[in-house]
């Protein structure tokens, strides 16, 4: 299964993990409501909560592949990014806008996250945990930047320009007013995280992390 | 006469490529409808139009439910013979490799129309159509056409083929705007609109390129203030030139380069002349003359004019947005990265709007190295995207209970 760009971080080669990633995701959403993509990839996921959750879909992709794969699934979504094309969309909008894998790869990640809460009701982040203990063990033991299959970037040829760890994004809501409704933390072999172990556990053993977000009133 | 009237006309038998074309203008080989007086059409400029006629030609067949019927518009100087040989010219259909039976406009599928504009010279009402006035042709006695205009007239025939909502509203280009228009102005007879390499209003770069081909057009002697047709003359070298300025814009650097370089002509050997030299130079006067023979120089006037006029947003207090707003249609836009005429930027404007009413859309940019006349071309991701974008309409429509062909299982 060829993964495009700027997401295959997480998912190179590891099809299962990002079911599963998807399904928590769809659990975190209501049927029948409207949501945004950002980032939708190959379109995969927005078919998925369509199918499974009956929503009104709309994305966002980079690449033409991307979309043109999204379109021939019925799929509405437009060639765009992040950080240019989520300021063209009003206020509540959305019921949920999801950023999927994708935070990691925008040019100013705390403006995305303001839209994503100014677009939708709530927001919904996942992104690859730069805390986990295997990219600290690659740091402390190694002295490189961290590559293997979940990270399969290169520093220098990566499009992951602002990685963050768990413990970043939790600081990163608190800055911009985001109220964490749930969380999921995922291990390696796919396991979960539940939400009440503490953050520093999280932040050492989630590979990839999930957040459902809504505005502090 | 009173109420519409179709006719098929006969073989013309005439023998110029010239004479044919204005045959075809006067006469069409096609289908066509004549609304007679007491259906006049408004037009933006004031005053109302009437009788008038609209020459077109349909594709596949239109089901029981009158569901599948896809209104496809051309460009500037297209006509209906959307996928059917010209009868001018010879040549296929300008977007036969679109349309067709198991093509991304599926015929076996779809219902598919296509109607030459209002001022063209394809048989629809135009500058050289007979005045009933006068019993001359009007020349610029015709009132300035807008693309509202050819828009509202398309209604008429949408209604006199019995449809009351389209599957989808297609065109690239002048085209497109008119697919924009019909989906602005009539939400609820439009269930997708597909808007290829289009603009909602027409940039002063692009008014500057169609002036100088106007104003190429009337600096000709034989252009006679618009009436050369009572002096047996056409204002070939303008026109001619006209065709040329416009026709640079519809190729990018890159394709002109990769076509033509700074080959020489006729020799290796410069002739240090003002002949045409360079094979971009004969290149571009075969265009310009191939084109006088099939087009009508004050009808070029007239549409160059309506595609000026277009701005869309500007009936609606210059918010762009609010012409979609609460529209149930789906919209797919494309855009090719080589197009100047009109670029992605001009898409994403449409995009933006599309996104701010709420609608459902969908955007290709479409890497293409053969500027804004790849929409005519068969670019497989384009093509891809269109079949892609079909289908998923079709399939929404069914599940909305618009077709009643889904499987009855026992």
């Amino acid at each position: 299964m060829s993964k495009p760009d700027k997401k295959a971080l997480i998912v190179g080669g590891r099809a299962d993990n990002t079911r599963i990633d998807f399904e928590l995701v769809a659990d975190m959403i209501n049927p029948n409501t409207k949501i945004l993509d950002v980032g939708s990839d190959d379109g995969a996921l927005l078919e998925l909560l369509r199918d499974s959750r009956n929503v009104e879909g709309r994305g966002i992709e980079l690449s033409q592949k991307g979309v043109n794969k999204c379109v021939a699934r019925g799929l509405s979504v437009i060639q765009g990014d992040a950080d240019e094309d989520l300021i063209y969309y009003p206020d509540d909008s959305f019921d949920y806008v999801i950023l999927s894998q994708t935070i990691q790869a925008t040019r100013n990640p705390k403006l995305v996250l303001e839209h994503l809460l100014r677009i939708g009701r709530k927001a919904i982040v996942s992104f690859p945990n730069f805390g986990h203990w295997r990219v600290r063990s690659d740091l402390l033991f190694r002295g490189t930047m961290p590559v293997n299959d979940y990270l399969p970037y290169s520093w220098y040829d990566t499009p992951n320009i602002h990685f963050c760890t768990v413990r970043d994004f939790v600081n990163l809501c608190r800055e911009t007013n985001a109220e964490i409704e749930k969380a999921h933390g995922i291990q390696g072999d796919g396991e979960r995280i539940s939400f009440s172990a503490p953050w520093w556990f999280w932040n050492l053993f989630a590979e990839q992390a999930i957040f459902l977000l809504s505005r502090k009133r | 006469m009173n109420s519409p009237t179709d006719k098929n006309n006969p073989e013309t038998g005439v023998k110029s490529r010239e004479e044919r074309a204005h045959h075809e203008a006067l006469s069409p080989s096609s289908r066509s409808v004549t609304f007679g007086p007491d259906t006049p059409l408004k037009l933006d400029a004031g005053g109302e139009l009437s009788p008038f006629t609209i020459a077109y030609e349909t594709y596949g067949s239109l089901n029981e439910d009158h569901s599948n019927a896809i209104l496809v518009f051309h460009a500037l100087t297209g006509d209906q013979y959307a996928a059917s040989p010209s009868p001018v010219t010879g040549k296929p259909g300008w977007w036969s490799t679109m349309i067709g039976p198991g093509k991304p406009i599926d015929t076996e599928r779809y219902f598919v129309i296509c109607s030459n504009v209002l001022g063209g010279c394809s048989g629809s009402t135009g500058p050289a159509s007979i005045n009933p006035a006068t019993d001359k042709p009007y020349g610029l006695d015709l009132p300035v056409i807008t693309v509202p205009d050819m828009v509202r007239a398309q209604t008429m025939l949408v209604d006199y083929l019995g449809i009351d909502k389209l599957f989808s509203v297609i065109g690239g280009s002048m085209g497109g705007m008119q697919a924009m228009q019909w989906a602005a102005a009539y939400p609820e007879r439009v269930n997708s609109a597909i808007l290829i390499a289009t603009a909602s209003h027409h940039s002063s770069q692009n008014i500057a390129f169609y002036e100088v081909g106007r104003q190429a057009v009337m600096a000709d002697l034989d252009w006679h203030g618009g009436r050369y047709y009572d002096y047996d003359v056409t204002p070939k070298k303008g026109l001619a030139v006209a065709r040329m300025a416009a026709h640079v814009t519809y190729m990018s650097e890159q394709s002109l380069q990769n076509k033509f370089g700074r080959n020489l002509q006729n020799s290796t050997e410069k002739g240090f002349s003002f002949d045409a030299e360079f094979e971009i130079e004969s290149y571009l006067h075969h265009q310009g003359m191939t084109f006088v023979d099939r087009f009508d120089a004050n009808s070029y006037l007239y549409v160059t004019r309506a595609m000026d006029y277009f701005d869309l947003a500007a009936s609606y207090d210059g918010q762009l947005a609010k012409a979609f707003m609460g529209t149930k249609a789906r919209f797919c836009v494309v855009s090719f990265t080589s197009d100047w005429h009109f670029p992605t930027s001009a898409s994403r404007t449409i995009v933006h709007a599309l996104n701010a009413a709420g609608a459902s859309v969908s955007f290709v940019e479409i890497d293409s190295d053969k500027g804004h006349d790849a929409f005519l071309l068969e670019e497989p991701e384009f093509f891809d995207a269109i079949n892609g974008f079909l289908h998923a309409a079709d399939r929404s429509n069914d599940q909305s209970g618009n077709h009643d062909d889904t499987e009855e299982r026992s």
